[in-house]
């Protein structure tokens, strides 16, 4: 496992990319995570192209050499399907030129960072996997989806950042296909895929209904392959070191490391590289004073500490609690903070982010964050509660993505781990000692106008 | 055509909640409490509703019904599952 702290430098000897050792993926020096970016701290250094090269070295497979190394890696998309990245490739690819790739760096989640880190720290590895992917799929475009800056409070212009990472790649001819670099709006769904590809096909980023996947019938009518950065600068890794060398970390049927961006009880963020399979209780301090831990985000699911405990890093352990690794988001809720008031915040915020075009999701999801905001407060909510439980089974499924369903995944698993919490608020108590709010929400309120 | 191999799905973008489809096929599809149609089954077909479900699909006001192939397991295995993709992928 390796820590990047931010403010600190990464400590002790890190093993070159040719061995198993981690950081992969963050560079070595690196000082920082874009956890900082948030909070108005100097920017860390990012490798420039001549230390990227230096360090990483030349790429071994490329075209088809390289689809067959990535399906032998077992690397997969950090969605809720973990669709496998060669087979993907290979349909694009089958789906004939000229198909387009796109690098998705949309990082909607408020509670995650981990592109803005990478996307900072190691820009030229991303940019080698789109050109990676691009050259395996016979694509003659290439596009980069990005917030303009990580989140609304300032922080490093991601966007100026990639723009000068691309220049720099021209003036030295590293590249075969063209990388248009897109803004991505500051919402929750702007990084859903089909939402992306409405915004690059010049429409607002609002999700689509999936008659045709994106895979056959994308950006400008044409096959396109979608990836997640992370997923990218993998393949990046990948095409130079093998898919033996991917899978020396990680579990035989989830491999390789992944991007974390992890919250401590006392509200420190730091993003993590960690073998897939990593106990989470050495991601995490759950020590007594943890009352939850969120994993996957605000369509993820809580999960009681001592259930957390129990479980690693892995969709093979965390499905069969209604969770998902997903964007690698955890979090260590302490016991000062009020779970359900927590949870509510949360509801409201992702019933604002909907899109407002699905009627499941415009009307089930202001009820439900009404009815979580009831049961939030210290007196008897037995309507309020029964309404969700009703309305959790109501929405999921039912809209064009998948904004219902992980909502409801999230509250629904908020009903159970604080099971005890309801049961005291039904009382009139409420044992938190803090009022403030622990979760990260955006700070911009949100308009209808802002989807572009 | 409405056989034994097709389902119906709504199109939940277009769907604005008028209702006919419940109407036409209350075997199939109910609605929920803010007007919007819930559909039972998976949407499978029986013969017998072949011709109602058909009458559905062309008569919704928004054309947010549509008539599609069953049980196709490939589709679960397709980039993003079922219903495309998620967040951050």
């Amino acid at each position: 496992m390796s820590v990047v702290t931010p403010g600190r430098s990464a400590s002790g000897h890190v093993a070159p990319p040719g061995q198993s050792g981690l950081p992969r993926l963050l560079p070595p020096l690196a000082r920082a995570s874009a956890g900082s970016a948030g909070t108005g701290r100097a920017a860390p250094p990012a490798l420039d192209l001549l230390a990227h090269q230096r360090w990483h070295g030349m790429a071994r497979f490329r075209g088809p050499a390289l689809i067959e190394e990535a399906a032998a890696a077992g690397l997969t998309g950090r969605g809720g399907a973990a669709f496998p990245v060669a087979r993907k490739l290979a349909a694009v690819a089958a789906a004939g030129p000229p198909a387009v790739v796109v690098g998705n760096a949309a990082e909607g989640e408020p509670a995650s960072s981990k592109d803005a880190a990478l996307v900072w720290l190691a820009p030229h590895l991303v940019l080698d996997g789109l050109q990676a992917a691009a050259e395996a799929v016979g694509a003659r475009s290439a596009y980069l989806y990005v917030h303009a800056r990580h989140d609304s409070r300032g922080g490093p212009d991601l966007a100026a950042h990639l723009r000068s990472a691309l220049t720099s790649r021209r003036a030295a001819g590293t590249d075969h296909v063209g990388v248009e670099l897109i803004e991505a709006p500051a919402r929750f769904l702007a990084g859903e895929e089909t939402a992306m590809v409405a915004r690059i096909n010049g429409g607002a980023a609002r999700p689509g209904f999936k008659a045709r996947r994106v895979f056959e019938r994308g950006i400008g009518g044409r096959p396109t392959l979608v990836q997640n950065v992370e997923t990218l600068a993998h393949l990046a890794l990948i095409a130079r070191h093998g898919a033996a060398w991917f899978r020396t970390v990680g579990t035989q049927d989830e491999p390789g490391s992944m991007l974390c961006t992890v919250h401590d009880p006392d509200g420190r963020i730091q993003i993590v590289e960690t073998p897939i399979g990593t106990p989470l209780d050495r991601l995490l301090a759950l020590g007594d004073d943890v009352q939850a831990v969120l994993v996957g985000g605000y369509h993820g699911a809580w999960l009681s500490p001592a259930a957390a405990r129990q479980m690693s890093l892995s969709n093979a352990d965390l499905r069969p609690a209604g969770a998902i690794v997903g964007a690698g988001v955890l979090v260590a809720l302490s016991a000062a903070y009020c779970g359900l008031a927590e949870t509510a915040h949360v509801a409201r915020s992702l019933a604002l982010e909907s899109a407002g075009q699905c009627g499941p999701c415009f009307n089930g999801l202001p009820a439900i964050a009404a009815a979580l905001a009831a049961v939030a407060q210290p007196r008897p909510a037995e309507r309020e509660l029964a309404d969700l439980r009703r309305w959790a089974g109501l929405v999921a499924g039912r809209g064009a993505c998948h904004h219902p369903d992980g909502t409801v995944r999230f509250v629904a698993s908020a009903l159970q781990v604080f099971a005890t919490e309801i049961a005291e608020h039904g009382r009139g108590r409420c044992t938190a000692t803090r009022r403030d709010q622990f979760l990260p929400l955006p700070a911009a309120p949100l308009t209808e106008f802002d989807w572009r | 055509m409405a056989d034994v191999l097709s389902k119906v799905i709504v199109n939940p973008i277009a769907c604005s909640g008028h209702g006919v489809c419940a109407e036409l096929l209350p075997e199939l599809i109910t609605l929920d409490e803010w007007g919007y149609p819930v559909i039972a089954e998976g949407g499978a077909i029986p013969a017998r509703l072949a011709r109602t479900a058909r009458r559905a699909v062309t008569d919704c006001p928004a054309l947010a019904l549509l008539l599609v192939p069953r049980g196709n397991s490939e589709e679960a295995q397709r980039p993003g599952g079922p219903r495309g993709g998620t967040l951050g992928t």
